[in-house]
Protein backbone atom coordinates (compact mmCIF):
# COMPACT_ATOMS: atom_id res chain seq x y z
CA UNK A 1 0.00 0.00 0.00
CA UNK A 2 1.46 3.24 -1.20
CA UNK A 3 -1.05 5.39 1.22
CA UNK A 4 0.58 7.52 3.64
CA UNK A 5 -0.75 8.28 7.36
CA UNK A 6 -2.29 11.29 6.17
CA UNK A 7 -3.83 9.89 3.34
CA UNK A 8 -5.13 6.78 5.05
CA UNK A 9 -7.29 8.84 8.16
CA UNK A 10 -8.15 11.45 4.90
CA UNK A 11 -9.54 8.97 3.89
CA UNK A 12 -11.41 7.11 6.89
CA UNK A 13 -12.80 10.75 7.33
CA UNK A 14 -14.34 11.30 3.86
CA UNK A 15 -15.75 7.89 3.61
CA UNK A 16 -17.26 8.40 7.42
CA UNK A 17 -19.01 11.43 6.29
CA UNK A 18 -19.69 10.32 2.65
CA UNK A 19 -21.73 7.44 4.80
CA UNK A 20 -23.20 9.78 7.16
CA UNK A 21 -24.65 11.98 4.10
CA UNK A 22 -26.15 8.86 2.47
CA UNK A 23 -27.46 7.85 5.96
CA UNK A 24 -29.03 11.50 6.85
CA UNK A 25 -29.96 12.03 3.41
CA UNK A 26 -33.62 11.22 3.11
CA UNK A 27 -34.22 10.74 6.73
CA UNK A 28 -32.56 13.85 7.67
CA UNK A 29 -32.86 16.37 4.96
CA UNK A 30 -36.11 15.28 2.43
CA UNK A 31 -38.34 13.91 5.02
CA UNK A 32 -41.40 13.27 3.99
CA UNK A 33 -41.18 14.45 0.25
CA UNK A 34 -41.76 11.41 -2.17
CA UNK A 35 -39.03 10.10 -4.16
CA UNK A 36 -39.11 9.04 -7.90
CA UNK A 37 -39.55 5.45 -8.28
CA UNK A 38 -36.58 4.60 -10.58
CA UNK A 39 -34.48 5.72 -7.81
CA UNK A 40 -35.61 3.61 -4.94
CA UNK A 41 -35.67 0.41 -7.45
CA UNK A 42 -31.86 1.62 -8.61
CA UNK A 43 -30.70 1.43 -4.96
CA UNK A 44 -32.39 -1.39 -4.10
CA UNK A 45 -29.53 -3.07 -6.16
CA UNK A 46 -26.26 -1.63 -5.47
CA UNK A 47 -24.86 -4.40 -2.79
CA UNK A 48 -25.98 -6.60 -5.34
CA UNK A 49 -24.40 -4.58 -8.07
CA UNK A 50 -20.81 -4.13 -6.22
CA UNK A 51 -19.50 -6.76 -4.49
CA UNK A 52 -19.65 -9.75 -7.00
CA UNK A 53 -17.56 -7.39 -9.50
CA UNK A 54 -15.22 -6.63 -6.89
CA UNK A 55 -14.65 -10.68 -5.29
CA UNK A 56 -14.66 -12.13 -8.47
CA UNK A 57 -11.36 -11.22 -9.65
CA UNK A 58 -10.07 -11.25 -5.95
CA UNK A 59 -11.40 -15.25 -5.88
CA UNK A 60 -10.35 -16.25 -9.04
CA UNK A 61 -6.66 -14.22 -9.12
CA UNK A 62 -5.63 -14.42 -5.81
CA UNK A 63 -2.26 -12.29 -5.26
CA UNK A 64 -1.52 -14.61 -2.63
CA UNK A 65 -0.37 -17.28 -5.66
CA UNK A 66 1.00 -13.68 -7.85
CA UNK A 67 -2.33 -13.88 -9.62
CA UNK A 68 -2.76 -17.29 -10.87
CA UNK A 69 -5.83 -18.77 -10.40
CA UNK A 70 -5.67 -21.49 -7.29
CA UNK A 71 -8.33 -24.43 -7.26
CA UNK A 72 -8.23 -24.29 -3.59
CA UNK A 73 -9.30 -21.07 -3.45
CA UNK A 74 -11.56 -20.97 -6.11
CA UNK A 75 -13.35 -23.86 -4.33
CA UNK A 76 -14.00 -22.30 -0.81
CA UNK A 77 -14.98 -19.57 -2.70
CA UNK A 78 -17.53 -21.35 -4.43
CA UNK A 79 -18.64 -23.23 -1.18
CA UNK A 80 -18.89 -19.73 0.40
CA UNK A 81 -21.14 -18.57 -1.75
CA UNK A 82 -23.41 -21.76 -2.01
CA UNK A 83 -23.95 -21.78 1.69
CA UNK A 84 -24.62 -18.24 1.84
CA UNK A 85 -27.17 -19.08 -1.12
CA UNK A 86 -28.53 -21.85 1.10
CA UNK A 87 -28.79 -20.99 4.58
CA UNK A 88 -29.06 -17.22 3.88
CA UNK A 89 -26.70 -16.23 6.65
CA UNK A 90 -23.52 -14.61 6.31
CA UNK A 91 -22.09 -16.43 9.44
CA UNK A 92 -22.92 -20.41 8.17
CA UNK A 93 -21.00 -19.00 4.32
CA UNK A 94 -18.15 -17.33 6.47
CA UNK A 95 -17.72 -20.63 7.78
CA UNK A 96 -18.01 -23.31 4.78
CA UNK A 97 -15.70 -20.99 3.18
CA UNK A 98 -13.03 -20.77 5.92
CA UNK A 99 -13.40 -25.10 6.08
CA UNK A 100 -13.20 -25.49 2.68
CA UNK A 101 -10.19 -23.42 2.09
CA UNK A 102 -8.36 -24.99 5.34
CA UNK A 103 -9.03 -28.87 4.29
CA UNK A 104 -8.19 -27.39 0.61
CA UNK A 105 -4.95 -26.51 1.88
CA UNK A 106 -4.24 -28.90 4.25
CA UNK A 107 -4.96 -31.73 1.82
CA UNK A 108 -2.50 -30.10 -1.29
CA UNK A 109 0.13 -29.41 1.73
CA UNK A 110 0.22 -26.02 1.73
CA UNK A 111 -0.62 -25.77 5.51
CA UNK B 1 -35.65 12.35 31.48
CA UNK B 2 -36.99 9.26 29.63
CA UNK B 3 -40.76 8.04 30.54
CA UNK B 4 -41.83 4.67 31.62
CA UNK B 5 -42.56 3.65 27.87
CA UNK B 6 -39.55 5.17 26.43
CA UNK B 7 -37.68 3.33 29.06
CA UNK B 8 -39.43 0.16 27.97
CA UNK B 9 -38.67 0.68 24.69
CA UNK B 10 -35.40 1.39 25.05
CA UNK B 11 -34.70 -2.35 26.99
CA UNK B 12 -36.99 -4.14 23.92
CA UNK B 13 -34.53 -2.55 21.46
CA UNK B 14 -31.76 -4.22 23.32
CA UNK B 15 -33.18 -7.51 23.64
CA UNK B 16 -34.09 -7.46 19.88
CA UNK B 17 -30.15 -5.97 19.30
CA UNK B 18 -28.21 -8.32 21.17
CA UNK B 19 -28.25 -11.13 19.37
CA UNK B 20 -26.50 -9.34 16.57
CA UNK B 21 -23.49 -9.45 18.73
CA UNK B 22 -22.89 -12.92 17.79
CA UNK B 23 -22.52 -11.66 13.56
CA UNK B 24 -21.18 -8.09 14.61
CA UNK B 25 -18.28 -9.24 16.71
CA UNK B 26 -16.62 -12.23 14.31
CA UNK B 27 -16.96 -9.93 11.22
CA UNK B 28 -15.41 -6.92 13.50
CA UNK B 29 -12.68 -9.38 14.07
CA UNK B 30 -11.89 -10.11 10.78
CA UNK B 31 -12.01 -6.69 9.72
CA UNK B 32 -9.37 -5.94 12.36
CA UNK B 33 -7.52 -8.83 11.36
CA UNK B 34 -7.85 -7.57 7.25
CA UNK B 35 -6.86 -3.68 8.17
CA UNK B 36 -3.81 -4.85 10.12
CA UNK B 37 -2.66 -6.71 7.17
CA UNK B 38 -3.66 -4.14 4.72
CA UNK B 39 -0.85 -1.99 6.96
CA UNK B 40 -3.33 0.29 9.11
CA UNK B 41 -2.49 1.15 12.23
CA UNK B 42 -4.48 -0.07 14.74
CA UNK B 43 -5.76 3.23 15.89
CA UNK B 44 -6.85 3.89 12.16
CA UNK B 45 -8.75 0.05 12.23
CA UNK B 46 -10.83 1.28 14.77
CA UNK B 47 -10.88 4.50 13.14
CA UNK B 48 -12.90 3.23 10.15
CA UNK B 49 -15.34 1.47 12.60
CA UNK B 50 -16.03 3.92 15.06
CA UNK B 51 -16.32 7.02 11.66
CA UNK B 52 -17.57 4.84 8.96
CA UNK B 53 -19.14 1.93 11.20
CA UNK B 54 -20.63 -0.29 8.12
CA UNK B 55 -19.02 -3.21 7.34
CA UNK B 56 -18.68 -3.86 3.78
CA UNK B 57 -17.65 -0.49 2.63
CA UNK B 58 -14.67 -0.30 5.63
CA UNK B 59 -13.15 -3.65 4.03
CA UNK B 60 -13.92 -2.28 0.47
CA UNK B 61 -11.79 0.62 1.31
CA UNK B 62 -9.41 -1.28 2.58
CA UNK B 63 -8.65 -3.59 -0.06
CA UNK B 64 -8.99 -0.83 -2.76
CA UNK B 65 -6.38 0.96 -0.78
CA UNK B 66 -4.16 -2.06 -1.22
CA UNK B 67 -4.40 -2.09 -4.65
CA UNK B 68 -3.41 1.72 -4.80
CA UNK B 69 -6.44 3.23 -5.95
CA UNK B 70 -6.52 6.96 -5.45
CA UNK B 71 -8.30 8.03 -2.87
CA UNK B 72 -11.67 9.51 -4.64
CA UNK B 73 -12.12 5.72 -6.00
CA UNK B 74 -11.52 4.37 -2.83
CA UNK B 75 -14.21 7.10 -2.13
CA UNK B 76 -16.53 5.95 -4.41
CA UNK B 77 -16.52 2.21 -4.14
CA UNK B 78 -16.94 2.14 -0.32
CA UNK B 79 -19.43 5.13 -0.70
CA UNK B 80 -21.56 2.90 -3.72
CA UNK B 81 -21.72 -0.24 -1.57
CA UNK B 82 -23.35 2.14 1.46
CA UNK B 83 -26.17 3.09 -0.93
CA UNK B 84 -28.03 0.86 0.59
CA UNK B 85 -28.40 2.85 3.30
CA UNK B 86 -30.09 5.70 1.67
CA UNK B 87 -33.10 3.06 1.13
CA UNK B 88 -32.78 2.47 4.81
CA UNK B 89 -33.04 6.42 5.60
CA UNK B 90 -35.87 6.37 3.27
CA UNK B 91 -37.35 3.24 4.54
CA UNK B 92 -37.50 4.85 8.20
CA UNK B 93 -38.75 8.43 7.11
CA UNK B 94 -42.79 7.27 7.90
CA UNK B 95 -41.65 6.15 11.00
CA UNK B 96 -39.36 8.57 12.53
CA UNK B 97 -39.75 11.71 9.87
CA UNK B 98 -41.25 13.72 12.59
CA UNK B 99 -38.94 13.31 15.31
CA UNK B 100 -36.51 16.43 16.79
CA UNK B 101 -33.84 17.09 14.57
CA UNK B 102 -31.04 15.86 17.08
CA UNK B 103 -32.73 12.54 17.35
CA UNK B 104 -32.93 12.02 13.38
CA UNK B 105 -28.94 12.56 13.44
CA UNK B 106 -28.12 10.18 16.04
CA UNK B 107 -30.65 7.36 14.03
CA UNK B 108 -28.77 8.10 10.88
CA UNK B 109 -24.66 7.45 12.49
CA UNK B 110 -26.48 4.10 13.76
CA UNK B 111 -28.69 2.95 10.88
CA UNK B 112 -26.70 -0.20 9.78
CA UNK B 113 -27.98 -3.55 8.13
CA UNK B 114 -29.08 -4.96 11.66
CA UNK B 115 -30.30 -1.56 13.39
CA UNK B 116 -32.47 -0.31 10.29
CA UNK B 117 -33.91 -4.40 9.77
CA UNK B 118 -34.67 -5.46 13.56
CA UNK B 119 -36.66 -2.03 14.00
CA UNK B 120 -38.59 -1.79 11.29
CA UNK B 121 -39.46 -5.39 11.76
CA UNK B 122 -40.50 -4.27 15.11
CA UNK B 123 -42.82 -0.31 14.14
CA UNK B 124 -44.43 -2.85 11.23
CA UNK B 125 -45.76 -5.53 13.97
CA UNK B 126 -45.83 -2.83 17.18
CA UNK B 127 -47.79 0.40 17.72
CA UNK B 128 -45.62 2.85 18.83
CA UNK B 129 -45.37 6.54 19.68
CA UNK B 130 -42.29 8.06 17.27
CA UNK B 131 -40.50 8.93 20.65
CA UNK B 132 -40.82 5.08 21.73
CA UNK B 133 -39.73 4.13 18.13
CA UNK B 134 -36.39 6.37 18.74
CA UNK B 135 -35.53 5.19 21.90
CA UNK B 136 -36.20 1.19 20.56
CA UNK B 137 -33.55 1.87 18.10
CA UNK B 138 -30.99 3.33 19.90
CA UNK B 139 -31.55 -0.10 22.25
CA UNK B 140 -31.00 -2.30 19.35
CA UNK B 141 -27.86 -0.45 18.51
CA UNK B 142 -26.52 -0.24 21.89
CA UNK B 143 -25.14 -4.16 22.27
CA UNK B 144 -24.30 -4.20 18.59
CA UNK B 145 -21.95 -0.62 18.19
CA UNK B 146 -19.44 -0.84 20.74
CA UNK B 147 -19.00 -4.55 19.98
CA UNK B 148 -18.30 -3.79 16.52
CA UNK B 149 -15.66 -1.39 17.39
CA UNK B 150 -14.25 -3.60 20.18
CA UNK B 151 -13.81 -6.73 18.13
CA UNK B 152 -12.18 -4.63 15.52
CA UNK B 153 -8.83 -4.17 18.02
CA UNK B 154 -9.49 -7.42 19.30
CA UNK B 155 -8.68 -8.44 15.79
CA UNK B 156 -6.54 -6.11 14.73
CA UNK B 157 -4.14 -7.20 18.24
CA UNK B 158 -4.47 -10.73 17.41
CA UNK B 159 -4.08 -10.23 13.73
CA UNK B 160 -0.33 -9.51 13.60
CA UNK B 161 0.53 -13.06 15.34
CA UNK B 162 -0.83 -14.97 12.42
CA UNK B 163 1.66 -16.34 9.90
CA UNK B 164 0.78 -16.39 6.18
CA UNK B 165 0.27 -20.13 5.47
CA UNK B 166 -3.27 -19.71 7.36
CA UNK B 167 -4.01 -17.62 3.80
CA UNK B 168 -5.79 -14.79 5.78
CA UNK B 169 -5.08 -12.84 2.47
CA UNK B 170 -8.67 -15.25 1.76
CA UNK B 171 -10.42 -13.62 4.58
CA UNK B 172 -12.27 -10.56 2.64
CA UNK B 173 -12.71 -12.19 -0.49
CA UNK B 174 -14.93 -15.06 1.36
CA UNK B 175 -16.53 -12.32 3.63
CA UNK B 176 -17.49 -10.65 0.43
CA UNK B 177 -18.90 -13.87 -1.21
CA UNK B 178 -20.71 -14.44 1.86
CA UNK B 179 -22.24 -11.37 2.01
CA UNK B 180 -23.78 -12.03 -1.50
CA UNK B 181 -25.80 -15.08 -0.76
CA UNK B 182 -27.98 -14.28 1.44
CA UNK B 183 -28.77 -11.06 -1.11
CA UNK B 184 -30.13 -13.32 -3.89
CA UNK B 185 -33.70 -12.99 -2.96
CA UNK B 186 -34.90 -13.00 -5.97
CA UNK B 187 -34.15 -13.59 -9.87
CA UNK B 188 -33.79 -9.81 -10.55
CA UNK B 189 -30.96 -10.16 -7.72
CA UNK B 190 -29.36 -12.87 -9.26
CA UNK B 191 -29.09 -11.32 -12.86
CA UNK B 192 -27.98 -8.17 -11.45
CA UNK B 193 -25.33 -10.08 -9.48
CA UNK B 194 -23.97 -12.07 -12.10
CA UNK B 195 -24.07 -8.98 -14.95
CA UNK B 196 -21.74 -7.41 -11.85
CA UNK B 197 -19.70 -10.74 -11.90
CA UNK B 198 -18.91 -11.00 -15.42
CA UNK B 199 -18.81 -7.12 -16.12
CA UNK B 200 -16.14 -6.80 -13.34
CA UNK B 201 -14.20 -10.03 -14.89
CA UNK B 202 -14.00 -8.44 -18.37
CA UNK B 203 -12.65 -4.77 -17.14
CA UNK B 204 -10.54 -6.11 -13.92
CA UNK B 205 -7.63 -4.56 -16.66
CA UNK B 206 -8.96 -1.00 -16.47
CA UNK B 207 -7.27 1.67 -14.04
CA UNK B 208 -8.30 0.38 -10.39
CA UNK B 209 -11.37 0.99 -9.23
CA UNK B 210 -13.34 2.11 -12.69
CA UNK B 211 -14.06 -1.20 -13.93
CA UNK B 212 -15.92 -1.90 -10.85
CA UNK B 213 -17.80 1.48 -10.80
CA UNK B 214 -18.91 0.46 -15.13
CA UNK B 215 -19.91 -3.28 -13.37
CA UNK B 216 -21.99 -1.81 -9.99
CA UNK B 217 -24.07 0.64 -13.28
CA UNK B 218 -24.60 -2.10 -15.42
CA UNK B 219 -25.89 -4.74 -12.40
CA UNK B 220 -28.24 -2.12 -11.11
CA UNK B 221 -29.81 -1.10 -14.96
CA UNK B 222 -30.07 -5.46 -15.37
CA UNK B 223 -31.50 -5.83 -12.02
CA UNK B 224 -34.25 -2.74 -12.32
CA UNK B 225 -35.34 -4.29 -15.85
CA UNK B 226 -35.74 -7.48 -14.79
CA UNK B 227 -37.54 -6.91 -11.99
CA UNK B 228 -40.06 -4.90 -14.21
CA UNK B 229 -39.76 -8.06 -16.86
CA UNK B 230 -40.66 -10.28 -14.03
CA UNK B 231 -43.17 -8.29 -12.62
CA UNK B 232 -45.22 -7.73 -16.14
CA UNK B 233 -45.11 -11.73 -16.64
CA UNK B 234 -47.10 -12.21 -13.14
Amino acid sequence: MTFSNAEIWLTILLVGVGTYVIRFSFLGLIGDRPMPAIVLRLLRYTPVAVLPAMVAPLALWPDATGGDVDPVRVTAALATLAMGVWKKHVLWAIGAGAVTLYAGLYLTGQL
Amino acid sequence: MLSATEKSAYFAGIRDGWPFVFVAGPFAMLFGVVAIEAGLSLAQAMGFSVVVIAGASQFAAVQLMVDNAGIALVLLAALAVNLRMAMYSAALVPFLGSAPLWQRACVSYLNFDQSYMASVARYETVPMTVPERFWFFIGVATPIAPTWVAFTAVGGLVGTSIPPEYALDFALPITFLAMIGPMLRTLAHVAAAFVSMCVGLVLVGLPSGSGLLIAAACAMITGVIVESWTEKRT
